[in-house]
């Protein structure tokens, strides 16, 4: 097992797919994650889209894969340095500890956008205005409340916040929000059958299997709404809830609306450690995200001998995406040390 | 009560709080299709109608979904029922069912009705 | 408010030495507040502050209406900055909120386009020979008071307090379009949530209300209002704001724009007389001041000295809740010793 030494840091399905696939071809696999427990950002899903299964499964089977006797698993080992030396890789953390390898992956996956950066929308400043990721975990304790604790009758969702956006500078489109919204929609929908849901959409970009199929059942079946027109800002009632104003372009009327929740669908943007360590090793690329040396023929590799990427760290991706990047991330370091 | 000359302009906006978002419901009732359209306009593109009036049927079918029932059984009447928009929809919509209901149903609102 | 985000592009505002720019309308409509605003600004924090007397109109009004050209309105703020320059002075403060957004986007313009101020250059020396620089710095009495909030304090007799109740008085700040709108980074606080107004407030006891057409523009456009045919779309927006802080019961409304303060003082009558509603439970109407009243008022300064007498919305009930003293007799006394003629309809706007 002489050259065979790899380092992965992210503990997230992109990590932990490629570390096992790695694993089974006899590597000896480093991942460093840095919160306590692995899975990434799958940790704050409760169904995936489009099929509802559930996220425990994903879970359970990445539980499982980081297990194999192969891979040294770390957690709340938050690396802050990168470097090549002597031929390896080192990753060090606060503390000093170095780990070493002939091959790194990058795997630090994506986090979402802060939406106290849109003062408009009243997130932070109103209780009745939270984040898709707020709402998920809403899901996971099988109750949705206002901030007074009562059922809300009306709940809203407003696509692309932080995304699409050049007054926050993310020109690009996060990918996963659309079908995310129509997913949770139908959540609230098979949780408050009486609750009445409205979507504000400036499109629907579905663009994966099954996705225009899930929105055009959460119109039939569930009686989601669907506005298009963008919220343009939001204030609070005296009771507590939440104004919105928009523009019902397919009317050409204003429109305006109280509601007890407001759902904003945050965008995905590059982890800090994908932009601080990218950054350190010369890969950073627009937005932060990390760059790959050739999208079409080589694009787990970088510029840098022996560094690879994999996952959201890159782009916007789905869950499968990232996962069948992962395996290909693998391939491509078992390539490079099967070489050397 | 003065007149200075002007008077205080009204709002356009619709108001979600007050408008009648139920009585779409009768129409989907008996068109549950009408709930899957996404206000694509093939429809209107294709309407023999459309070209030489100003009969607007995805509008109507908007207008009938925000409570706004206004001038809407006029409009209504000058559909043929060729029924060319229900041949092109993309989502399979019964539009010729739409139009015979809200017809109905605005009859039944006491809306103005042109009789020929 | 829990906004902290703001406090990172804060706004620089000058510390003394200030050439003041008196407004066109505010002098008539609320005749006390320049006087009150130099008054403390000398008195109280020491400042100084010149207020010359050559001075004349920025034209924003006819700019706005699109009955001044641009050239003419780039000249005549030339002609306010060489009045700014021959007094020595580099920190421009002008009283009108309308004047201080044409101000910064006449400086904008120079900035991205220099031919344009070689030209204002060129027209003002030809015209009248002066030349001028431009400020180094501009900036909105209201934001000079904002900044100088507590050493005010420390001299106030009064707080923003209900005397009998002893609760913090319920306030609707309303801010100028042009200050905050345009340039949202000249402004205190954001461009959504400004804290110029509320600012004060808090400082001197009183709560912000956070109604939600906060952030709608009054209807003060020059273009709508001084058209009859428009004039209909000008009032519906302060109407909009009227129906939308009714529940929250407002003690009293302040504004930094002479435009808005005028318009929410005298449309309240208009709508009275014309559709027979007032906002306020006691159909009295929601008294509106300015800044400098506010402030005034709270220093102890003698009401009509302020200007009061001439507010549509009477203000006495507002004094009366803080337990500020005046003398009714004499309000309608004016600065001659002769007696003023009374208002038809001074307390009740609905007859």
């Amino acid at each position: 097992m002489e050259n065979r030494k790899v380092i992965i840091i992210g503990g997230g399905p992109a990590g932990i797919e490629a570390a096992y696939n790695l694993a089974l071809n006899n590597c000896s696999v480093t991942v460093l994650e840095k919160e306590a427990h692995i899975g990434g950002n799958i940790n704050n899903i409760v169904k995936l889209f489009p099929s509802f299964v559930s996220a425990d499964e994903i879970h359970e089977n990445f539980s499982q894969k980081s297990q194999h006797e192969n891979i040294k698993l770390y957690t709340n080992t938050d690396i802050t340095q990168l470097f090549f030396e002597n031929d390896l890789w080192h990753a060090k953390d606060a503390s000093g500890e170095t780990y070493t390898a002939d091959a790194l992956l990058l795997s630090t996956g994506f986090k979402t956008f802060d939406a106290r950066f849109k003062e408009e929308l009243g997130y932070g400043i109103y209780s009745g205005v939270i984040t898709s990721v707020e709402l998920e975990a809403m899901f996971k304790e099988g109750k949705i409340t206002t901030p007074e604790g009562k059922i809300p009758q009306r709940i809203a969702f407003l696509n692309c916040v932080g995304s699409r956006d050049e007054k926050v500078g993310n020109h690009y489109c996060s990918r996963v929000c659309c079908i995310n919204a129509v997913k949770q929609s139908i959540s609230i929908k098979e949780l408050l059958p009486d609750t009445e849901v409205f979507c504000f959409y400036m499109d629907i970009r579905m663009a994966g299997q099954f996705y225009e199929e899930l929105y055009r059942k959460s119109q039939e079946k569930h009686n989601v709404n669907y506005i298009r027109g963008r919220i343009s800002e939001a204030a609070a009632t005296i009771d507590n809830r939440v104004q919105i104003k928009c523009e019902d372009t397919l009317n050409q009327l204003p429109m305006k609306m109280t509601v007890d929740l407001l759902v904003l669908m945050v965008g995905t943007e590059a982890s800090d450690g994908t932009t601080n360590l990218g950054e350190q090793v010369g890969v950073k690329g627009e937005y932060g995200f990390a760059k790959s040396l050739n999208l079409h023929g080589a694009d787990n590799l970088t510029i840098k001998k022996g560094l690879f990427l994999a996952g959201s760290c890159k782009r916007p991706l789905t869950l499968p995406e990232t996962m069948a990047d992962s395996r290909a991330a693998a391939f491509e370091i078992l390539n490079y040390l099967n070489q050397n | 009560m003065k007149n200075w000359g002007f008077t205080i302009s009204t709002s356009r906006t619709i108001d979600m709080d007050k408008a009648d978002l139920k009585t779409y419901n009768k129409i989907t009732e008996k068109v549950p299709s009408a709930k899957r359209c996404l206000m694509c306009g093939a429809c209107s593109a294709t309407c023999a109608a459309h070209n030489h009036t100003s009969f607007n049927f995805r509008k109507c079918h908007l207008s009938f979904r925000r409570g706004q029932f206004e001038n809407l059984a006029e409009e209504l009447d000058k559909c043929m029922l060729c029924g060319k928009c229900k041949l092109v929809c993309p989502r399979g919509v019964n539009t010729r069912a739409i139009i015979f209901n809200m017809r109905i149903f605005l009859n039944d609102l006491n809306y103005k009705k042109i009789s020929l | 408010m829990g906004k902290q985000y703001w406090k990172d592009y804060q706004k620089q505002i000058a510390d003394d030495d200030y050439f003041y720019e008196r407004s066109c309308i505010r002098q008539t409509f609320f005749p006390g507040s320049e006087t009150a605003f130099l008054k403390m600004m000398r008195e109280v924090l020491g400042k100084n502050i010149v207020d010359d007397t050559n001075l004349h109109t920025c034209t924003g009004i006819g700019f706005y209406s699109g009955v001044v050209q641009l050239d003419t309105t780039m000249t005549i703020v030339a002609r306010l900055f060489a009045l700014m320059t021959d007094s020595g002075l580099k920190n421009f403060v002008p009283s009108c909120v309308t004047s201080f957004g044409l101000i910064n986007e006449v400086v904008d313009i120079w900035k991205h386009f220099p031919e344009e101020l070689d030209k204002a250059r060129r027209f003002l020396k030809e015209a009248t020979g002066r030349e001028f620089e431009i400020p180094e710095n501009v900036a909105h009495p209201s934001d000079i008071i904002y900044k100088n909030r507590k050493a005010l304090k420390e001299k106030m007799k009064y707080q923003l307090v209900n005397k009998k109740t002893g609760k913090p008085l319920q306030v609707v700040e309303h801010i100028g379009c042009h200050y905050s709108k345009i340039f949202p980074d000249h402004v205190v606080g954001s461009a959504e949530f400004p804290q110029v107004l509320a600012g004060m407030i808090d400082e001197w006891g009183g709560k912000v209300i956070d109604y939600p057409e906060r952030r709608h523009c009054c209807g003060f456009g020059f273009r709508q209002y001084l058209v009859m045919a428009n004039r209909g779309y000008s009032i519906a927006n302060s109407k909009k704001k009227f129906e939308s802080m009714q529940a929250y019961e407002p003690d009293f409304i302040v504004s930094n724009c002479p435009g808005c303060s005028m318009f929410m003082d005298k449309w309240q009558y208009t709508i009275a007389e014309m559709e027979d509603i007032t906002y306020d439970k006691n159909k009295q109407g929601i008294p509106v001041l300015t800044y400098e009243e506010m402030a005034g008022m709270l220093l102890g300064y003698n009401p009509w000295e302020l200007g009061f007498q001439l507010h549509q919305i009477q203000v006495e009930p507002l004094l009366d809740k803080i337990g500020i003293a005046y003398n009714a007799e004499e309000k309608y006394i004016g600065k001659s010793g002769m007696m003023l003629k009374t208002p038809e309809k001074p307390l009740n706007i609905i007859s």
